[in-house]
């Protein structure tokens, strides 16, 4: 995907992404010379398709999970699936009472691979304490839709 | 006259980034594979003529040659083949590098979405309910693509994948690895058989592969009592099927109810012993002796 401010005749960089929630996506592209910036809106299908792909619209900011598509797509997945362990060698966050509930009503099968991304999130900026807001910023930043 | 510039007229980089991710997950399988000395792909174009069991035939007998071999069951929707190895049921340790697999008989590493999904339930997708079938194949993809370059395979000799009947996972796995795979043909005697696995072979033939040999399977009834054979099926299609593809017939394995027992409890001991000769030809080729 390319965009191209047609007034400026310049290609637009890619400036944020945020989901919803709806399974709709929003991704901005703003023009380096005039700054306008423009929209995509997907509906749901045409967001599924990209996801499918494993991919996220404007690239990944944290690296990608082992087997970040099959957890995150799977409906059904086993409890105990996996066992995940906590990434070696870095200060992890803490989770406030109000994240530590709402990470709970993760599916198992998934729980550990958000847990660890939301910590890489937060590491990633400086966050030294997961609320519930830093949960919903790092889901729309990231593209964690149904996370 | 002034024109709209259009996606190659733009020389700056596509800044979605998608095809530079696609390029890294392709890059991950390399890196990961890179410590994998063969891929051998066992299918047929026909379902129920026991891939998985010769699968895990050759798996166990492999290992018992003592050779590291990994088991990637490429079934998504009718896996089998881990529990036949004997490896289901424990949790699977996820590192920053990746998923550890299970271990099965003799030490065998193995992945398959037995290994994930709930018992009793299909595999299904978190998605939008309609138009399913526009996404359903690329997940499967992305599922198949994951089980390659997320599982921590560590160094093999042989890497199996069990592929479902048909030839669209093959042709994913084909375009996923970074060097073509090997393939082992499973065929049962009759004429139906032939004519469908003749297919997949042609297919195999089109896309390269080098083809190591057809097994033909239940290619005799083996009396759980006195272990004498007699006819299970009319026909001789792992021969015909290894003439015309030049390719040897690796082995002809009777159907042995008490064999095919064990093995669906998780012990593939009598699947090597049934496949010994093929597991003999098979490093012959891939080891040059």
């Amino acid at each position: 995907l390319k965009f191209l401010c047609v007034e400026c005749d310049r290609q637009m960089d890619f400036a944020e992404r945020e989901l919803p929630g709806d399974g709709t996506l929003a991704a901005a592209f703003t023009c380096p010379a005039c700054r306008r910036t423009v929209a995509m809106l997907t509906n749901p299908m045409e967001t599924q398709l990209v996801a499918s792909l494993g991919v996220k619209i404007g690239g990944r900011t944290i690296d990608e999970q082992p087997m970040e598509l099959t957890r995150s797509a799977v409906r059904g997945g086993r409890d105990d699936a996996f066992a995940d362990a906590p990434p070696a060698g870095r200060t992890r966050p803490t989770w406030d009472e109000a994240a530590k509930a709402r990470l709970e009503r993760v599916p198992l099968f998934v729980r550990g691979m958000v847990q660890r991304i939301y910590a890489d999130y937060a590491t990633q900026n400086a966050i030294a304490v997961i609320t519930p807001d830093v949960m919903d910023r790092a889901r729309s930043e990231l593209g964690l839709e149904g996370m | 006259v002034s024109r709209l510039r259009t996606y190659r007229d733009l020389t700056g980089e596509d800044r979605s980034g998608l095809g530079a991710q696609v390029e890294a997950q392709q890059a991950r399988i390399a890196s990961r594979l890179a410590s994998v000395r063969n891929v051998v792909a066992v299918m047929s174009g026909k379902g129920g003529v026991g891939k998985s069991f010769v699968t895990a035939g050759l798996a166990a007998g492999l290992a018992r040659a003592g050779r590291a071999t990994g088991v990637l069951d490429a079934d998504l929707h009718g896996p089998t083949v881990a529990r036949m190895l004997g490896a289901s049921g424990g949790r699977l340790a996820v590192a920053d590098d990746g998923v550890l697999p299970a271990t099965g008989a003799g030490g065998l590493r193995v992945m398959s979405s037995d290994l994930l999904l709930a018992e009793g339930l299909p595999l299904r997708w978190r998605e939008p309910g309609r138009f399913r079938h526009v996404w359903r194949g690329t997940l499967e993809a992305g599922m198949l693509r994951e089980f390659l370059s997320d599982v921590s395979w560590g160094a093999l000799d042989v890497l199996l994948v069990d592929l479902p009947p048909g030839r669209d996972r093959l042709d994913a796995l084909v375009e996923l690895l970074p060097r073509l795979p090997g393939v082992v043909v499973v065929t049962i005697p009759s004429e139906a058989s032939f004519r469908s696995v003749r297919r997949s072979v042609e297919a195999a033939r089109e896309a390269g592969l080098p083809i190591h040999g057809v097994v033909e399977n239940m290619a005799a009834y083996r009396c759980a009592g006195c272990t004498a054979e007699g006819p299970l099926f009319r026909g001789d299609a792992g021969e015909r099927l290894a003439r015309e593809a030049l390719v040897p017939l690796l082995a002809r394995v009777p159907f042995d109810p008490r064999a095919q027992d064990e093995v669906d409890a998780g012990d593939p001991g009598a699947a090597a012993d049934a496949l010994a000769g093929a597991v003999s030809a098979l490093l012959a080729q891939l080891e040059g002796a």
